[in-house]
């Protein structure tokens, strides 16, 4: 318990001085982490895992855009796990379960339990994908999904290489708008 | 879509992240707030003419204290209450509780020392009706303006969270007010500058849950 969290806050130390291996590393341990979390609750009111999955993508999509409002001077832990919880409770009432036949509040749970069996979400990433625009969509293909450099990706996309990477930047933001938005509705 | 393929797209172009952005959005707002609450009272209400006297100075800067007193104690909570599981300890949300029970006390004791028969004038003042209202419209904006900064970060507890910025914007608001109002009583100050702010804070705490979600 008291490694993990030394480790995982030195991970998002550095992840926020935009380190992308450390970020990588963090959020791999923590999706690993909220999968157990989630899926442990979800199973309880008869959810499948794609569902779990979906929250743990939406937990690890809040984490990232919101982690300019980790203090440093706390653990990390408990920031963590108040985001899990608040995307649990936010699914909850999305879609009308009861608060209580979901037992929220174990703290020490959350960290405990890591389930690296990566899954599939309920949402489809190429659909979302077409909903970018050309650019967006673009950078984000040739240098995520099909690993090019970002010279190689500003040459395919017709764009600067600062333009690649503000169109990943913004394109990612949007993603996150469109996958926070299908769960709204 | 599978988790890590979103994990590997997140991890591209990083940049480094302000760590003070909370409590900094939070201070800008505020103080977009304060001017405009200000500008607002000035122009559309107007400095008190006597406001040179000594009397009237005296209460000026008693009417200040209570607010900014309010608002300060106000805005540290509220930066706890921003972040994601922040400000869950009841004993600093009570602290806020002080400038007002000072006022309720000082109160008491300026009732206490007059006649009863001046009671009523200085409960009531003159102009109570005009500050019932002009507070809580003048704490639109700041209230606005606090709204968007927290939404910036990410509070976890919505209402709690609605009603500090309800609380701070009200504290503005009396502020502001404060320059134009020329009831100088303790009680006065206490009923419908604390009501008023109180108000405030329900405001706050009923609108935050619709308006803070992310």
């Amino acid at each position: 318990m008291a490694t993990h969290e030394i480790e995982l806050k030195a991970l998002m130390l550095a992840s926020l001085d935009s380190d992308a291996a450390s970020h990588h590393a963090l959020f791999e341990r923590l999706s690993g982490r909220l999968r157990a979390f989630y899926s442990g609750k979800l199973a309880r009111i008869g959810r499948g895992a794609a569902e779990a999955e979906d929250l743990v993508q939406e937990a690890l999509l809040a984490i990232h855009f919101k982690r300019h409002t980790y203090d440093p001077a706390e653990p990390l832990t408990p920031w963590v796990h108040a985001i899990a919880r608040y995307k649990l409770i936010d699914f909850l009432r999305r879609t009308r379960t009861s608060l209580d036949d979901v037992p929220i509040d174990e703290a020490d749970t959350m960290m405990a339990h890591d389930d690296n069996l990566s899954a599939e979400s309920t949402r489809d990433l190429e659909q979302l994908m077409q909903r970018l625009p050309e650019k967006m969509r673009c950078s984000i293909v040739a240098v995520k999904l099909d690993g090019q450099s970002i010279a190689e990706a500003a040459d395919r996309c017709g764009i600067s290489e600062s333009g690649v990477k503000v169109n990943i930047h913004r394109g990612l933001k949007t993603l996150a708008a469109l996958i926070a938005r299908e769960t709204r509705t | 879509m599978k988790t890590d393929d979103l994990v590997a797209l997140l991890s591209t172009s990083l940049e480094p992240v302000d760590r003070r952005s909370v409590v900094r959005t939070l201070c800008v707002a505020l103080a977009a707030g304060s001017i405009v609450s200000l500008g607002l009272t000035l122009v559309g209400l107007g400095v008190r003419p006597d406001l040179i006297t000594a009397r009237a100075l005296i209460f000026l800067v008693v009417k200040l204290f209570f607010a900014v007193g309010i608002v300060s104690l106000a805005l540290v909570y509220l930066t706890r209450l921003a972040r994601p599981g922040g400000g869950e300890r009841k004993t600093s949300a009570v602290l806020v509780a002080i400038p007002f029970g000072a006022i309720a006390v000082l109160s008491v004791i300026s009732l206490g020392f007059a006649p009863s028969s001046h009671w009523d004038k200085m409960i009531v003042g003159d102009q109570w009706l005009e500050c019932l209202l002009s507070i809580p419209i003048i704490a639109i904006v700041p209230f606005a303006a606090a709204i968007w900064a927290v939404r910036k970060a990410a509070p976890t507890n919505l209402a709690r969270t609605g009603a500090f910025a309800g609380l701070i914007a009200g504290g503005v608001s009396a502020m502001a007010y404060a320059l134009h109002c020329t009831d100088d009583s303790l009680p006065f100050v206490a009923v419908w500058y604390g009501g008023t702010i109180v108000l405030c804070t329900l405001a706050g705490a009923a609108l935050g849950p619709r308006l803070l979600r992310w």
